[in-house]
């Protein structure tokens, strides 16, 4: 397997962690297609025998957040924020809507390490070795994902911020 | 009563079934004991299960062209050719190089100037335009392509998209951040515009893909091929159609 074919294996799993990041898939494409470049690119920096994913993870973050460093220099004047409470999940169902409500509610910092433990299954260590932090700001960022993900989908009376795009 | 003695690192490692025994046996215990924590514990698994079931089907797509293309080479000359038209780098003006001697020792940057901010910038100024939309009208189209020629230091050319429904109308010429800016403003029968925005870039930037940014109503398509910096925006036309006017665009320079 060249080292080609084995960044090409890994695509479907960068798809589906940008999918949750992102939202759109459009968007989320994108945000994949800047990191493969980015990664050839730096290639070179990547150690053979260690573990890819982990790399490509990273240089993913590292494009994500040069991105919303972006966005938000960019388009400080297009966005309103409003106030919207929070509707209840009925019955405990996790409606997908709901799931998607959810994870918009969250930082991206808190996002990015609850997706990484969730869908990829990664170690605390991993996480924070892919996004360059202590493993403490690690678990930390994590509990609070997923107490916000839960008081959102619960629907208690805290309400978040939704951010409109005219 | 029910304070917790879980560490919150522990709970965390427990729902992510990461603690070892035989602390995974002691938070058990504690969580038959506290019936809060165990039902938050209970919720924070159901949302890992409904994270996973809700993006496994990405999983399964397909991979799209335009990612395998992004893995195949540095230097995205080699595949453009291959790749066929549709995710192909755009290729732009002939012959024309930078002088090598000018190349900077910085990394490449890439699109990180903001040229479809730029560009999208442009478009709501200058489209909605009645009596001035163009500073040369399409009449006098050999001197507008050579005075823009001039200015950039690039023999340009005014694509023909009449194929895809749009009629030339003129052109002007624009400040950019680095230098001057060509701008062709077209229209299509019903009245609805499409601006091509093409500048120099520079010397440190590699040549991109298509791609796609959202600027606020106007939406624009964007690439850079030999230095040369295009994007063609839209605020009327969707993302597909524009799309189709891009391909055109670069059919077009590049026969």
């Amino acid at each position: 397997m060249t080292d080609r074919d084995q960044v090409v294996a890994l695509i479907p799993r960068l798809r589906r962690y940008a999918r949750a990041l992102v939202g759109d898939p459009g968007g989320a494409d994108d945000l994949v297609q800047d990191t493969l470049e980015r990664a050839l690119g730096k290639f070179h920096l990547w150690k053979p025998g260690t573990d890819l994913r982990a790399w490509l993870f990273a240089v993913m973050h590292n494009v994500y957040v040069n991105q919303l460093r972006r966005r938000r220099e960019s388009a400080a004047f297009d966005e309103e924020t409003m106030e919207i409470p929070v509707r209840a999940a009925q019955d405990g169902a996790l409606a997908a809507r709901d799931l998607q409500r959810g994870l918009e509610r969250l930082p991206a910092e808190q996002l990015e390490v609850l997706l990484l433990v969730v869908l990829e299954d990664m170690s605390y260590q991993e996480v924070a070795t892919a996004l360059g932090v202590p493993i403490g700001t690690v678990m930390s960022r994590l509990s609070r994902a997923r107490d916000k993900l839960r008081l959102a989908m619960e629907g208690t009376t805290l309400s978040g911020r939704l951010q409109v795009i005219k | 009563m029910s304070e917790s003695r879980i560490p919150e690192a522990d709970l965390q490692a427990y729902v992510d079934g990461r603690l070892a025994e035989p602390r995974r046996a002691e938070v058990e215990a504690e969580l038959g004991a506290q019936s809060d924590l165990a039902e938050q514990v209970a919720a924070y698994r159901a949302h890992k299960e409904a994270l996973r079931a809700a993006f496994q089907p990405v999983l399964e797509e397909p991979t799209p062209v335009r990612l395998l293309d992004a893995t195949r080479s540095q230097r995205p000359r080699s595949w453009a050719m291959a790749a066929a038209v549709v995710w192909a780098v755009l290729g732009g003006v002939a012959g024309w190089a930078v002088s090598e001697a000018y190349r900077p020792t910085q990394q490449a940057a890439r699109v990180e100037v903001p040229l479809p901010q730029r560009a999208a910038i442009a478009h709501a100024v200058y489209a909605p335009e009645v009596r001035h939309p163009v500073e040369v009208g399409a009449d006098q189209e050999a001197h507008l392509v050579a005075w823009l020629s001039k200015r950039l230091g690039a023999p340009l050319r005014a694509p023909k998209l009449e194929s895809v429904g749009y009629r030339l109308m003129g052109g002007r010429l624009l400040p950019g951040e680095s230098g001057p800016v060509a701008h062709f403003m077209y229209q299509c029968e019903k009245g609805t515009r499409v601006t091509l925005y093409v500048r120099t870039e520079g010397p440190d930037h590699g040549e991109t893909a298509f791609r796609y940014a959202d600027e606020g109503n106007v939406r624009v398509f964007y690439w850079v091929d030999r230095k040369i910096g295009y994007a063609l925006s839209s605020a009327d036309i969707s993302r597909e159609r524009l799309y189709g006017v891009a391909t055109a665009v670069y059919q077009q320079l590049n026969p």
